[in-house]
């Protein structure tokens, strides 16, 4: 699939907290969803039984934290919403039907991106909070029990949102063909920059050509 | 544990299907008649005698509640109020607090794990320690605020109704060492009926407004109080007027957990579907690219390039 001609578009370190997230993530899911809903109890077998799940689950969810704050700082410009995303999103439904025509040309990221970073870290600042508030046995009984039974509210809330925008971003990764490169060997394809992303690709192509 | 006792058993926390119920059980009660307490906490020493609990020893902070909350250790304990209910009377009031023993508990509705609260046929409501996970969901889903997490095992503890005593046909040991007859133990019907004759009694007293603590929005519970102030509850240490699980509660354990799961699943199998129908999104020219929409792909993409 690739060859030298790719361009470059995640440096070593994005990689790395990409992955530190993507990681952190999946173990919160499992763990926090063990404790969610009695069918799925089950999981908490893979984190050493139900006291070491709820022990693991929030000190995992600070190293997600950490690393989505490096994210955020990171990609934050690349994802400043314009005009051109609200056109995207009103042709995503031709293109999901592979009718790319009338998409806008797109620059580094389209709104769908765009969507799942803010999404991203909107929720991680709501876990976060929600999360110590509701975190036995360190910091729960200094707050007033309402805030507390509405911190475990959010906390599931938001979860099951951001759950929701992952399987999007999985799947995302999964249909366009080349994305996963991206992350795993921090290239693309020149086909896959001029279709997906012609805007970047041009300013990625001028910058060669200085 | 022997099998047999899992007959008695009528909910248990995260578990969906409903537990065995081919036998049919008497509701059992304790019925505290407040007018009749002394404040003399022979109950809390019981209490800890019999459950073999001691706490650190505390401090006099200047009131008589002694310690000043209920902990791992104190699964009951007197509550001191003075109180001015009127404008021309004084009164000292004497409530043991303690666990209700709900008949809809909101500990076991909280509660993620397993099993590790249980409510058996006859009403009482008893935390199997070994189950508990020391997330204290049970702490937010109570109405009175009685469970409390032990900081040594992380696990949370409250009154057993002395289950293991009921269970081989005794009366909680509080009941046992009560020297004035406040506290009482039978079936809810009894005690209930107890109660009218109590109430009563009080009423000719010139207590207007006694009668019987058994708050509907919780199912009503399996420890009950007579009071001399029925109408306003709250004088004795803030015992909730209309106590039932919070609704932030309710509707977390509720409609909450089926929809988010189902939505979770739709979105999977969407995205599957998807893919199934329509096939990857591949950039043409890649060498594996399909051929056959090289053309239109093609003439659509110049449309938007530079």
């Amino acid at each position: 699939m690739s060859n030298k001609d790719d361009i470059r578009r995640y440096k070593d370190g994005e990689r790395l907290h990409h992955w530190i997230v993507a990681i952190t993530f999946i173990l919160l899911a499992m763990s926090g969803l063990a404790l969610f809903h009695p069918s799925l109890y089950w999981l908490t077998n893979l984190f050493g039984g139900g006291q070491w799940t709820r022990i693991l689950h929030p000190f995992i969810g600070l190293v997600m934290f950490v690393s989505v704050m490096v994210l955020m700082v990171r990609f934050w410009r690349h994802n400043l919403v314009n005009r051109d995303d609200l056109r995207w999103i009103r042709y995503l439904p031709d293109a999901l039907h592979k009718r790319e025509g009338r998409l806008p040309p797109v620059g580094r990221y389209n709104a769908g991106q765009k969507i799942i970073y803010w999404s991203t870290v909107i929720g991680m600042f709501l876990l976060l909070f929600s999360g110590l508030i509701m975190w036995q046995p360190y910091f729960a009984p200094v707050f007033p029990i309402g805030l507390v039974r509405f911190a475990i509210l959010v906390h599931a809330f938001s979860a099951i949102l951001l759950m929701m925008v992952i399987i999007l971003h999985i799947y995302a990764a999964i249909w366009v063909k080349g994305s996963l490169q991206a992350m795993v060997k921090g290239t693309v394809s020149r086909t896959w920059a001029k279709k997906h992303h012609p805007l970047w690709y041009r300013e990625v192509t001028q910058e060669e050509r200085k | 544990m022997a099998s047999m006792q899992s007959l008695d058993i009528k909910n248990r926390s995260a578990t969906s299907l409903p537990s065995p119920s081919v036998r049919s059980h008497t509701e059992l009660a304790k019925l505290i008649d407040v007018s009749k307490c002394i404040g003399c906490k022979a109950c809390q020493v019981a209490c800890m005698e019999w459950n073999d609990l001691r706490g650190p020893v505390g401090e006099n902070t200047g009131v008589y509640d002694n310690p000043q909350d209920l902990n791992e250790h104190t699964w009951t304990l007197m509550r001191f109020s003075e109180v001015e209910p009127d404008d021309f009377s004084f009164e000292w009031l004497i409530r043991k607090d303690g666990c209700m023993h709900c008949d809809d508990p909101g500990c076991l509705k909280a509660c993620p794990a397993p099993g590790a609260i249980v409510q058996y046929a006859n009403g009482i409501v008893d935390f199997i320690s070994e189950k508990c996970i020391g997330c204290g969901y049970c702490i937010a889903g109570c109405p009175f605020d009685i469970p409390r997490l032990s900081r040594a095992d992380n696990r949370a503890y409250k009154c057993t109704l002395c289950s293991d005593r009921v269970a081989v046909g005794l009366e909680p040991a509080c009941v046992t060492t009560c020297p004035t007859g406040c506290i009482t133990f039978g079936t809810k019907e009894d005690m209930k009926q107890q109660a009218v004759l109590r109430i009563a009694d009080l009423n000719s007293r010139g207590y207007d407004n006694a009668g019987l603590y058994d708050p509907p929005g919780v199912g009503g519970t399996h420890v009950m109080y007579v009071l001399q102030h029925a109408d306003r509850p709250g004088l004795y240490h803030g015992l909730p007027e209309d106590p039932r699980i919070s609704p932030m509660v309710g509707f977390w354990q509720g409609i909450t957990k089926p929809l988010a799961i189902g939505a979770l699943a739709l979105l999977a199998m969407a995205s599957f579907l998807h893919f199934i129908k329509h096939g990857p999104n591949v950039a043409e020219d890649d060498d594996d690219a399909p051929s056959r929409d090289k053309t239109r792909d093609r003439k659509e993409e110049s449309s938007h390039v530079e």
